[in-house]
């Protein structure tokens, strides 16, 4: 449908990249990040060290610091700047998950904060008025693994099991200084195995078209799950100010690669994989929340023959003006049909009407004739009486005449006449 | 490195202060503005966005209305150095109808996805009182489709083809008078709905001076009718100056032309007169070269963010509220879209089933007149029949009553012959033995 078609000369809507970047730095950046995994694995030292900042200090302590009973969900917000790119920043922390001696369900609160989170941008994003939309939905998961150089506990494979679908999880070997490389080879691929065998869906990067970062792309999932160290003290080693963390044997460097995996960590993060993660959130694990919640109210009271296990497509006022078009056709459907035996009905009955008229009609014209015929009949019988009677009265006068006659001739005969 | 210096610098002192600004502006309680020790690196955020742009390309929808004649074609070729598909049509279109074509463009790694919509026939018709009618019509289906897709349950909102538009070109014809009612009727009818940048079509037939007294009319007269044009955006510094100055050249007047010729030693695009050449890209000779870089170089990214965020949002406000949905107020429950959609539908079943039951009853009433109407019909039928057989009775009567009568007489008559005939018979034995007599007597 649309046509390549060639430019014969500068017209400038290559400029929109830099249109977008405008326009994307004064509206400001924003970015939800949540920590998991059991107390004392470094969290909140790995988040000072990621954003070079004391987000948990004296003043503000991080919640390994305060006491907590059962799985709390809590959040910070900061600020941050960094060469005219403004980030508002929101770590949620989960203080008490892992720590209980019966653990069973507690990601259960997690799983609600997050879902609670998809259900504020669909409510906000469903109003009718709609102003700025606070993004405050969870974009990356960063879960902490401990140490044991061993496999997955159960509780991290529950974990993942049951947010993999809801959020991008990243799983993260914690205080890494306590393995040897080795250690953490096997580790590793211990960790992969077990997340392939029990169909855990982690934050994958994306492929794109450029060789140079597939590569990179490559190196990094050679690498999965990282394996990291933080630190909130600066070192100096070799007359460099870094962090790290002081042993008596050496000084494990945060920022070195042989060391540990923090740079990548940070690197795709922060520094590559920021929006995609974002994106990933919003395109798919935002929309198979809002998916399965809307088909859960369009399919409510309907009959389910139609709707059993197939998410349709359309929206809920498609679905309502579809259901409303099927039912005024089946409303004129019904009214063709009830005028149709309305119409026979009526008919029939003028048609026996008709018929019951018809044959009243013929038996009166059947009982007038038979009148008129005994009728006729009486008339000619009189006519044949009165004609017998005319005919025998004339045969009387008649004979009376000749007896009259005879009688004058006998009188005469008798006076004198004799012969 | 340099980054670094600046990141250092800005930490401490203005930085606080603007922070806790926007800290306090923006976002309100919770959130507190903190320095970084050191490079942490979002601020690729920006490049990585762009980057992600760049992959799924852009889009943008162009909108050119104006009559028949005025170079909108021309002016689309000029603004793209290319050649757009189209005949240029003729003056006896019975309506307006809009044409839409889409084209890829690329520029260097920026990929354009540009559709190009005409009216055409525009201003043609005598009659030209629902000319606006259809151009509405299309931009609100063009919404309409967006926000279904928005609604759907599965929905793919980041590979969707948006084809609402960015930006409405009006063309005004020339005239150096002032606007014409059509074009007010329908810049009114299309300034809540679409960016509207006005331009003067074909200036190249106004002189300078009449140009200058074109222009300030036609802005009084769209201010006093309250029509609502695009303003190039003043709020992000970076372009806030160049914009707010293009702002007070508007409406622009262009020139459109695909034709070269040769001035000085280089091919321009221009116009060829008699008296002279009216050149394109030469700014004193018309606002060709503001128009596209405000439109194209500058201003595309907001064109479409307007639309989006201002046009679409209306129209989707407008659409939900005529369906009857609205929000809660404030102080009760937060709004949620599962209640609402439950109550809305449940509204909509109540009322199918009134409305089936409502028919029913009708046909209940029918069926009940006309059984009426047949019983009275019957009654009549037999009333009618009763007399008739009234009628047969009493004829019936008469006939027997004759019959009676013509039997009397009958018999009277017999009884009359009978006794003439014994009569007769007794004379004629007297009167046969007489005779005998004489007959004998004779003989003797």
């Amino acid at each position: 449908m649309a046509q390549q078609k060639n430019l014969d000369g500068y017209v400038g809507f290559a400029s929109l990249p830099n249109q977008v970047y405008r326009k994307s730095v004064k509206r400001g950046f924003e970015f939800t990040l949540m920590v998991v995994g059991e107390s004392g694995l470094g969290k909140s030292t790995l988040i000072n060290s990621l954003f070079l900042t004391d987000l948990y200090s004296a003043e503000y302590p991080g919640p390994s610091h305060r006491i907590k009973k059962t799985v709390q969900v809590e959040q910070s917000k900061v600020l941050i700047k960094e060469g005219g790119v403004q980030l508002l920043l929101t770590i949620v922390d989960t203080p008490g998950f892992g720590d209980a001696v019966d653990n069973s369900n507690c990601w259960q609160p997690i799983i609600d904060h997050i879902d609670s989170k998809f259900e504020d941008y669909l409510n906000s994003e469903s109003r009718v008025n709609r102003r700025q939309m606070p993004d405050s939905r969870i974009h990356c998961c960063l879960y902490f693994i401990a140490p044991s150089g061993h496999g997955l506990k159960p509780l991290d494979i529950e974990f993942m099991k049951r947010l993999h679908e809801k959020v991008n999880v990243i799983p993260l070997i914690a205080k890494a200084d306590t393995l040897t490389p080795e250690e953490c080879q096997q580790f590793k691929k211990q960790i992969m195995r077990e997340i392939q065998e029990h169909k855990i869906k982690i934050y994958e990067f994306p492929e794109t078209d450029d060789e140079e970062e597939n590569r990179l792309v490559k190196k990094i999932k050679d690498k999965l799950p990282l394996a990291v160290v933080g630190s909130n003290t600066i070192i100096e080693v070799n007359s460099k100010r870094v962090r790290g963390r002081q042993y008596p044997w050496g000084v494990a460097e945060v920022e070195n690669s042989d060391h540990c995996d923090f740079t990548i960590l940070r690197d795709m993060l922060i520094r590559t994989h920021m929006q995609d993660l974002k994106d990933v959130t919003n395109n798919v694990h935002y929309e198979n929340y809002r998916s399965r919640k809307l088909a859960a109210v369009t399919y409510n009271g309907v009959d389910n023959n139609k709707a059993k296990g197939q998410l349709s497509t359309k929206s809920p006022l498609a679905q309502m003006e579809e259901e409303r078009r099927e039912h005024v056709a089946k409303m004129k459907k019904m009214e063709m049909e009830m005028e149709q035996v309305f119409e026979m009905k009526v008919k029939e009955k003028v048609q026996k009407l008709k018929d019951s008229e018809a044959e009243l009609q013929r038996r009166h014209e059947q009982m007038k004739k038979n009148l008129e015929a005994q009728h006729k009949e009486l008339e000619e019988k009189r006519r044949v009486f009165e004609e017998e009677r005319a005919n025998w009265e004339t045969q009387q006068r008649l004979e009376q005449q000749k007896l009259e006659a005879s009688r004058t001739l006998e009188k005469n005969k008798k006076k004198g006449k004799i012969f | 490195m340099l980054s670094h210096i600046i990141a250092g610098c800005l930490r401490f002192s203005w930085w606080r202060a603007f922070a806790s600004g926007i800290q306090r502006k923006f976002f309100g309680e919770g959130v507190r503005a903190v320095p970084l020790a050191g490079h942490v690196g979002f601020d690729s955020m920006p490049d990585q966005l762009v980057n992600k742009s760049v992959n799924r390309g852009f889009c943008f929808n162009i909108l050119c209305v104006g009559e028949t004649g005025l170079g909108k074609s021309t002016l689309m070729d000029t603004l793209f150095n290319t050649k757009f598909e189209g005949e240029p049509t003729q003056h006896n279109q019975p309506g307006v109808t809009l044409k839409s074509n889409t084209y890829e463009l690329q520029e260097s790694n920026v990929r354009l996805k540009l559709t190009v919509v005409n009216t055409v026939g525009f201003g043609d018709q005598i009659n030209k009182e629902d000319s606006y009618k259809s151009i509405v019509e299309f931009i609100d289906t063009q919404f309409e489709a967006y926000l279904q897709e928005e609604l759907k349950i599965k929905r793919t909102l980041h590979s969707y083809h948006d084809t609402r538009i960015h930006a409405c070109l009006y063309f005004i014809a020339p005239t150096g008078h002032s606007l014409k009612s059509l074009d007010l009727v329908t810049m009114k009818k299309l300034d809540s709905k679409v960016n509207i940048v006005p331009i003067v079509a074909k200036s190249d037939a106004i002189s300078k001076s009449e140009l200058a007294k074109f222009k300030i009319k036609i802005t009084s007269e769209l201010v006093s009718n309250g029509v609502q044009i695009y303003q190039f955006p003043t709020d992000d510094e970076s372009v806030a100056e160049i914009n707010s100055t293009m702002n007070s050249h508007l409406p622009f007047a262009v020139v459109g032309s695909t034709e070269e010729v040769k001035i000085g030693n280089k091919m321009v695009k221009a116009r060829q007169y008699p008296w002279g050449t009216v050149q394109v890209e030469n700014e004193n000779h018309c606002d060709f070269v503001k128009l596209r870089e405000m439109l194209i170089r500058v201003n595309m990214e907001d064109l479409r963010e307007q639309t989006h965020t201002r046009h679409y949002e209306l129209y989707r406000r407008c659409k939900l509220e005529e369906m009857g949905f609205k929000d809660t107020d404030p102080d009760s429950k937060p709004f949620s879209l599962q209640e609402t959609y439950e109550a809305k539908r449940n509204e909509f079943m109540g009322e199918l089933q009134k409305k089936e039951e409502e028919m029913r009853q009708m046909f209940v009433q029918r069926v009940k007149e006309k059984e009426a109407e047949l019983k009275e019909a019957e009654k009549e039928l037999h009333e009618k029949f009763d007399r008739l057989k009234k009628l047969h009775q009493d004829e019936k009567k008469k006939l027997e009553e004759k019959k009676k009568s013509l039997d009397d007489e009958v018999n009277m008559f017999k009884q009359k012959k009978t006794a003439a005939e014994l009569l007769l018979n007794q004379a004629q034995q007297a009167g046969g033995s007489t005779t005998l007599k004489r007959d004998k007597e004779r003989k003797k």
